[in-house]
């Protein structure tokens, strides 16, 4: 009886430790660490065993070739995905099982690789609505309803917030368009001003310079060592361009049917003669 | 013993709304719209039976078949396929206009009173049971129906073209299916199975109103969606599923006045554990 | 003084407009009702305007902003009708009936069939987080018609059952005013939420709920908020409506009532709600004219007139074909055919020529319909097999 009473506290208290995203935490020198993540659908296995460990103000990539796993990483670690096996860690803090909106909130951001922006609006309210949960511009429903003093002082920062993390990517003058009708370079940038916006420590893009022209693509280079630098930020990024990826990457993983192919610096790792075999075939 | 009657009565009743809910889930599949004007289309086919009962009873049925045919493809003509390719919103209150229309069209022509036809084909006695000869035709009819557009959809190429069109309607266009076509096709057919069930609801209520089609087609869309919507043995399943618990609902008399609310009860039951319904498709968005 | 005056100038009177309007309609035909100078039938038309714009301004708010199909808005009026009336015909017999002529007990008939109302959009809101597009749909519609046979099958002493419910009086000068009133402050708080980062928040789930997620948004408190206020207002919408009928009967809030609703917006225009008040109050006058106009034989023509203008409009405003013939036959390109200006290679914008533009407009129609790309096992598919040949 005293073992049943037991393990029902420990139901319990497990589910409010959940409740209150309390989790485990581990002692960990890296920003993001994976512990043999995996997941399977049905039987197929889209990935497994992925041991990723990213540094602070790393640049970070994430390649192989179509199907190899690359969004599934970023689906598990954003929470769309749960993972069947492994876990992973931000800053230590074990983030697995956690839902979308919380593994945002605790400082993993990402992009889309088919962009998804919000269309019916503007611009600057896209980014905005990426500061929504900064503790800066907290403010009840009650506040906003009544139009309290603080909600204007709130509009007021974050619209000027959002202009100056639009001037960034050279997006102000756009501020006033709708997302939709933006050209492709100037969404995909706009997606990562917005993900920026909610204030990460962790930055996913998902094939940032998929769409792009050679000059655009070069612009990004900067733009995204700029982040880095300014915004004190980790990035992972998954792109096929290798040019792209040999250029800005400080490691790389390289995924092949769901599994780790090679890794590690990111010359020894694309002349690693098993990735060369995975990408021209043979 | 009666409760054999009572499962014998519901199946028949769910049979009516599987051919009703076969309408509503076909044109969802194939138009991707809900089409609120379906039941009164059922309204169209009682009126077109009562109009002709007097002259010939097969020559009813006929004409009430052609009769709805002819107003679901003028229907889809005229109010639906401008509108392929807006929002579904829009096409769903162009249905509900179509509706509306319809109804008050029937209230010009026949009036508003109800119209009373009393039509007895007696009861079969078996043993203790008694059960009418109605109940019985309605109950084999409708499956003979529903077999006859399984092996339709399934065995016939346009019926292949139809599930291509519900799968994906450009990748369909491109394999050289008139989209179009396929679309009267199923709008046609969706009325056919409204006009037989309209008859078979007549044999049943016995009363003819302009609101003859509103609640068997709203428990036939609620059967549609307890299926899982698109989906034509969900429609099957549903129908029978809906029917059932109604007749057995109406028959315990504590219950019998709560029978609708029951019957959505289950529905929105089924929707939080199976949010596609019990047989639909389960899709996701691709991240 | 200055100070004040440039305050006023500061504030951004295209923002009020509607609040403006309203105000003046209320005070105009306040003051005409007043001096005795309306006639009954003016009241009642003002009444359902009243109640069919809190109704049309607080359902827009969960379709167009939040982007669920809800057919059982009538439900919660039904709700707020039902259980505020109650109320209020009980407090009518005790003392508090009698202050400021039965004021008090109209306002605690709002409260209570607000709260009530809004306790049942919680329990319909509790679905949305689990489905999409016309389940959902299906669903508010199937509430809506639970709450309906409920209250029709309650006890003569309850609520009156078939008979419906005897309802509480009021003085028919001044209930309409009293709708007024409500409206202003459904629009005020709406308008206000919406315009807020709240608001922002529920157009980002509409827009796109996956990218919402991603970005924070904590969607299950967004959804049951928005269904929650929506609610709320249908059940003040509710409680004035019981007042203004001598009883109630369950039948009235059925899915026709719902769909009138959802037409209302719809027509408006999804998203604004300024249309929702305009289309609120043309529906309501239409079919209030149309009733007292087609008398006698004519009456039977009512919905068949209703329902042509509605498919006209409709398709006049949504078909593609159309879009296309009057953005091609507009008066800005009228004029610049007639000009006849050579099409010069040199003077085109930079935009017009955009190669490198892919459509990824997810419109509202995606998020209102299940019609989703279906996903069999992430992104890592069918590719195994194309990788297999050599290049």
């Amino acid at each position: 009886m005293a073992k049943f009473i037991d393990s029902i506290k420990g139901f319990v208290k497990e589910k409010i430790l959940q409740k209150a995203h309390v989790r485990e935490k581990i002692e960990s020198d890296y920003v993001l660490e994976t512990r043999d993540l995996g997941i399977t659908f049905g039987g197929l296995k889209a990935a497994q065993n992925v041991n990723i460990k990213i540094k602070k103000n790393q640049i970070y990539g994430l390649i192989g070739p179509n199907g190899a796993g690359k969004t599934t990483i970023f689906n598990l670690l954003t929470g769309v995905y749960k993972p069947t096996s492994g876990t992973f860690y931000l800053n230590g803090e074990e983030l697995k099982g956690l839902s979308q909106e919380v593994i945002n909130q605790k400082g993993i951001a990402r992009t889309f690789q088919n962009i998804r922006l919000f269309n019916n609006m503007t611009v600057v309210r896209n980014v905005m609505v990426g500061l929504h949960n900064n503790p800066e511009f907290k403010c009840n429903e009650l506040v906003s309803i009544l139009r309290l003093p603080q909600h204007f002082k709130v509009e007021k920062t974050m619209r000027q917030r959002a202009k100056d993390l639009l001037k960034i990517f050279d997006l102000e003058d756009e501020r006033n368009n709708l997302a939709c009708n933006l050209p492709y370079g100037k969404q995909r940038k706009l997606e990562i001003a917005r993900a920026l916006a909610t204030n990460p420590k962790l930055l996913l893009l998902d094939e940032p310079a998929a769409g792009m022209n050679p000059n655009e693509t070069e612009d990004l280079v900067k733009t995204i060592k700029y982040i880095r630098d300014n915004f004190d930020m980790t990035i992972l990024l998954i792109e096929h361009d290798m040019k792209f990826v040999s250029g800005l990457c400080d490691e790389i993983t390289v995924l092949n049917f769901g599994t780790v192919l090679a890794e590690g610096d990111t010359k020894t790792a694309l002349s690693d003669p098993e990735v060369i075999k995975a990408y021209i075939g043979g | 013993m009666d409760f054999l009657i009572t499962l014998v009565n519901g199946l028949s009743l769910g049979g009516i709304y599987a051919m009703i809910a076969l309408g509503y889930t076909m044109v969802y599949g194939i138009a991707k719209m809900l089409n609120f004007a379906h039941g009164d289309i059922i309204m169209v086919g009682g009126y077109t039976i009562l109009l002709f009962i007097p002259v010939n009873p097969v020559l009813a049925i006929v004409a009430a078949i052609v009769f709805c045919v002819i107003v679901g493809i003028t229907v889809e003509k005229f109010a639906y396929k401008p509108l392929r390719g807006a929002s579904p919103l829009a096409v769903l209150i162009t249905a509900i206009g179509v509706s509306t229309l319809l109804q008050s069209l029937a209230q010009v022509i026949f009036g508003s009173a109800p119209k009373i036809q009393q039509i007895n084909l007696g009861a079969l006695q078996l043993g203790e049971l008694k059960i009418e000869i109605s109940t019985i035709i309605t109950l084999v009819c409708s499956v003979i129906v529903m077999l006859a557009l399984h092996l339709f959809v399934k065995y016939t190429k346009v019926g292949r073209a139809m599930v291509a069109v519900s799968e994906d309607k450009g990748a369909a266009q491109l394999m050289g299916i008139n989209v179009n076509f396929i679309i009267m096709i199923t709008f046609a057919i969706g009325s056919a199975l409204a006009a037989i069930a309209g008859l078979f609801y007549f044999l049943k209520v016995q009363t003819m109103t302009t609101t003859f089609g509103a609640l068997p087609g709203i428990k036939a869309f609620t059967a549609a969606v307890i299926g899982g919507i698109g989906s034509i043995p969900g429609a099957m399943v549903g129908g029978l599923l809906l029917g059932v618990v109604e007749s057995i609902c109406l028959s315990i008399p504590a219950i019998s006045a709560y029978t609708d609310a029951i019957e959505f009860s289950i529905l929105i039951i089924i929707l939080l554990v199976k949010p596609t319904g019990l047989l639909g498709k389960k899709r996701r968005e691709k991240v | 003084m200055s100070k004040f005056v440039n305050g006023l100038k500061k504030v951004k009177w295209k923002n009020y407009i509607n609040y403006t309007a309203i105000a003046i309609v209320t005070i105009v035909f306040g003051a005409l009702s007043l001096a005795g100078g309306l006639p009954s039938s003016t009241i009642y038309l003002l009444e359902k305007i009243a109640i069919s714009i809190i109704l049309a301004v607080s359902l827009s708010l969960v379709v167009g902003f939040l982007g669920e199909l809800s057919l059982g808005h009538a439900g919660f009026m039904c709700v707020g009708a039902y259980l505020g009336g109650k109320v209020a015909a009980m407090l009518a017999k005790t003392a508090l009936g009698g202050v400021g002529d039965g004021i008090l007990v109209l306002i605690i008939a709002l409260v209570v069939g607000g709260i009530c109302a809004g306790a049942c959009g919680f329990i319909v809101g509790l679905p949305a987080l689990r489905l999409k597009g016309d389940y959902l749909a299906i669903v508010t519609l199937a509430f809506g018609e639970i709450v309906k046979v409920i209250f029709q099958n309650s006890s003569t002493e309850s609520f009156g059952g078939p008979i419906g419910l005897t309802t509480p009086r009021f003085d028919k000068k001044y209930l309409f005013i009293i709708g007024f009133l409500m409206v202003l402050a459904t629009l005020a708080v709406l308008q206000n939420f919406i315009k807020s980062k709240h608001g922002r928040a529920i157009t980002a789930i509409r827009d796109n709920e996956i990218a919402a997620r991603a970005m924070g948004i904590n969607v299950t408190k967004y959804k049951l908020i928005g269904f929650i206020i929506a609610a709320i207002f249908a059940g003040f919408a509710g409680v004035i409506f019981s007042y203004s009928q001598s009883t109630i009967s369950s039948a009235t809030f059925d899915y026709n009532y719902s769909i009138e609703i959802l037409v209302m917006v719809v027509l408006g225009g999804m998203g604004s709600i300024n249309g929702s008040i305009i289309s609120a109050t043309l529906i309501t006058f239409l079919n209030v004219q149309l009733q007292n106009v087609l008398k006698g034989d004519l009456a039977i023509l009512k919905d068949l007139i209703y329902a042509l203008i509605l498919i006209l409009i409709v398709i006049y405003n949504n078909a593609p074909k159309l879009k296309r013939f009057r953005d091609k036959y507009s008066i800005d390109n009228i004029i610049k055919m007639l000009s006849k200006r050579k099409h010069d290679p040199a003077r085109t914008r930079d935009d017009a020529a955009r190669w490198d533009v892919v459509p990824t407009k997810i419109s509202m129609d995606e998020v209102l319909s299940t019609d989703i790309v279906v996903d069999d096992t992430g992104d890592n598919s069918a590719d195994v097999g194309e990788r297999g040949g050599s290049e």
